[in-house]
């Protein structure tokens, strides 16, 4: 990494004393690239590249390691993350942690959207918090984000492509039992009325 | 080091550089606002004026262009083949305006470098403390003979989305089914590499539903072409490629493909052979735009050599260029690349204009392709600054899609392919 003297000192200062002092003038300048894809400062104007303004900072560097190892399918993260080292990757985290999602209207099916709310209250909000609109619990922001993003991340679930946990292996089995392929739906529907 | 406390830190860096951190908001400490003027509305002049503003909302920043709207050449593919309507290329500068941005529809004739002015065509001037100029394209007219600004009235380059783009759909749409239609793909270096292969893609899809006994013929003045292997292998798959019934026949530069000369009244194009056509599409060798010249910014092979940390040109001080016209290999001339160089290029500006060195720059490409309109491939690259102020790939990262991509992670990609041109037509102009 290229670091004049002065730059080093303010990082460094700045890491010590005042994060809240603002960001680090690299931590800007890395999360700036992404916006050709995921929107200015990370809200995501759709319809498939997922917002990740406002993700919880472990999520994201959870995210960026697990495509770099290529445990997550993807067809373009893989390469852009290969790009980036730890350090930086913690700035990005940073920066998109800090910054507020806009949620655009998307045209949902109200029905199902109710049925989703329950559905999502049953089985997923003991670990996506708040309809899964709280980043601190960790996992990706769902509430408001975008429908295609949503559809092709549970199919990857479901498809075993993407590794989830025991727990989420569980309730989603339970959830599917319980009420059918529909439940899937009526979830997806839920998240995207999420305002 | 011992930990600094928050005194002892402001003191250091006198507290200008924190504001540097916080992106200098409403900074009045420089005295006179400062006057920053970009020339040229196009993804990199747009970009530079948004991303300036957000920095530093306190500065001046005017952007002059010539034309009302802007149409974008990425995804203007689809526009010849039917799948998308022209409107949707289209984008205005209310945006930009909002955030306080002066708009001035007019034309730039000169730049002075000394007197740090830009004249209009109408005769005014503006003065600037930092000139960021992204005038994209220009095409070099006399390099082959029979085409010229007059003629692309007939015979469309549509390398400059718009009415030239509108006016090969057209064509395209009253030619007769068994016509032929010729793409003239031009030397490197181009603005979009991918461009014209993407091209002929749309344009097999769009004669393959319409008019399949038609043809097209991609005469090439290089050897080899971005995204080579990807591309043929998905005109085989869908258009028949390397057959005799194939949709698509391209014809590299070893084998005659530079076109030389053409005749638009006989429909003619002279290259290895003399080859007659019913729709021509002429991508003629290209050059930095015209004010890039006319400012002498250009070197002996017309493109703008320039500070790859800032963008600030190796010619003139405090003026920049960014986008297609600036020398940036190993990055493209492509409208990520731009940009993301405009981003770059504002932190430098604004760091510069509050006495400070351009921060460390991070840069991003990616160009997506579309096949068909569920099959699409991309390419992408991290770049940063490499030890010899030259811009550099980071090792391991970008690349192409993997040949062996399944069929539902090509039709994810052209679901990302919209979602890029939403993001960065809104990350450019929003």
């Amino acid at each position: 990494m290229r670091l004049t003297g002065w730059v080093a000192v303010v990082i460094l200062a700045q890491s010590f004393i005042n994060p809240a002092l603002g960001e680090l003038p690299e931590a800007t300048m890395l999360a700036y690239t992404c916006a050709g894809c995921h929107g200015t400062n990370g809200s995501s104007v759709g319809p498939a590249s997922p917002s990740i303004a406002g993700i919880s900072r472990e999520y994201f560097i959870e995210s960026m390691h697990a495509y770099q190892t290529g445990n997550r399918p993807a067809t373009i993260m893989q390469r852009i993350a290969n790009g980036y080292s730890a350090a930086e990757i913690e700035r990005m985290a940073d920066f998109f942690s800090r910054q507020t999602i806009m949620r655009p209207r998307q045209t949902h099916d109200v029905e199902k959207a109710d049925f989703g709310r329950r559905l999502h209250k049953k089985y997923c909000e003991l670990c996506h918090e708040d309809g899964g609109r709280y980043p601190e619990d960790d996992a990706g922001v769902l509430a408001g984000q975008w429908e295609t993003y949503l559809r092709y991340t549970l199919q990857d679930f479901l498809s075993g492509q993407r590794e989830m946990d025991k727990k989420m292996e569980q309730r989603l089995d339970q959830l599917q039992a319980d009420h059918g392929e529909q439940a899937l739906e009526a979830l997806i529907q839920y998240y995207i009325s999420e305002q | 080091m011992a930990p600094l406390n928050r005194r002892q830190f402001l003191a250091l860096t006198g507290g200008v550089f924190a504001a540097a951190a916080l992106g200098f908001p409403g900074n009045n400490s420089l005295g006179a606002k400062r006057r920053i003027v970009i020339v040229g509305g196009g993804i990199g002049g747009a970009t530079v004026a948004k991303y300036i503003t957000m920095m530093d909302s306190y500065l001046n920043v005017t952007l002059v262009e010539k034309k009302t709207t802007y149409h974008t050449c990425f995804m203007s593919n689809e526009v010849l083949s039917g799948v998308r309507d022209i409107a949707s290329i289209e984008f205005g500068y209310d945006g930009l305006e909002k955030r306080g941005i002066n708009v001035l529809q007019a034309e730039v004739t000169a730049i002075d470098p000394q007197a740090k002015k830009v004249s209009l065509a109408d005769a005014r001037t503006l003065a600037y403390d930092a000139c960021i100029v992204a005038p994209g394209i220009d095409f070099r007219w006399d390099a082959i003979e029979g085409y010229n600004e007059r003629i692309a009235a007939q015979v469309p380059h549509a390398w400059q989305a718009g009415p030239q783009t509108q006016l090969l759909r057209d064509q395209l749409k009253a030619m007769r089914d068994g016509g032929t239609v010729v793409i003239a793909a031009p030397p490197n270096p181009f603005r979009c590499p991918p461009g014209p292969y993407e091209r002929a893609s749309q344009i097999a899809w769009y004669l393959k539903n319409h008019k399949p006994k038609s043809k097209i013929l991609i005469l090439d003045a290089k050897e080899k072409f971005s995204k080579m292997g990807l591309f043929t292998a998905g005109w085989k798959r869908y258009y028949g490629y390397g057959t005799d019934k194939s949709l698509i026949e391209w014809v590299g530069a070893d084998e005659g493909g530079e076109v030389t000369g053409v005749d638009a009244k006989t429909m003619t194009l002279h290259a290895g052979s003399t080859v007659k056509a019913d729709v021509i599409n002429i991508i003629p060798p290209q050059k930095a735009g015209h004010i890039a010249f006319a400012a002498d910014l250009v070197n002996d092979l017309g493109w703008c050599p320039v500070n790859q940390q800032s963008f600030e040109s190796s010619i003139h001080p405090d003026i920049y260029v960014i986008g297609d016209a600036s020398v940036a290999a190993p990055m493209p001339k492509s409208a990520y690349a731009a940009n993301s160089q405009a981003k770059v290029c504002a932190a430098a500006v604004v760091a510069k204009l509050h006495g400070e060195p351009p921060p460390e720059p991070s840069y991003v490409n990616t160009c997506y392709s579309l096949i068909t309109p569920e099959d699409g491939i991309s390419v992408a690259m991290v770049y940063r600054l490499g030890a010899d102020g030259t811009i550099t790939k980071v090792e391991g990262a970008g690349g192409l899609t993997p040949s062996d991509a399944s069929d539902a992670m090509r039709k994810r990609e052209v679901q990302y392919a919209y979602s890029w041109f939403k993001n960065i037509t809104h990350d450019t102009f929003g």
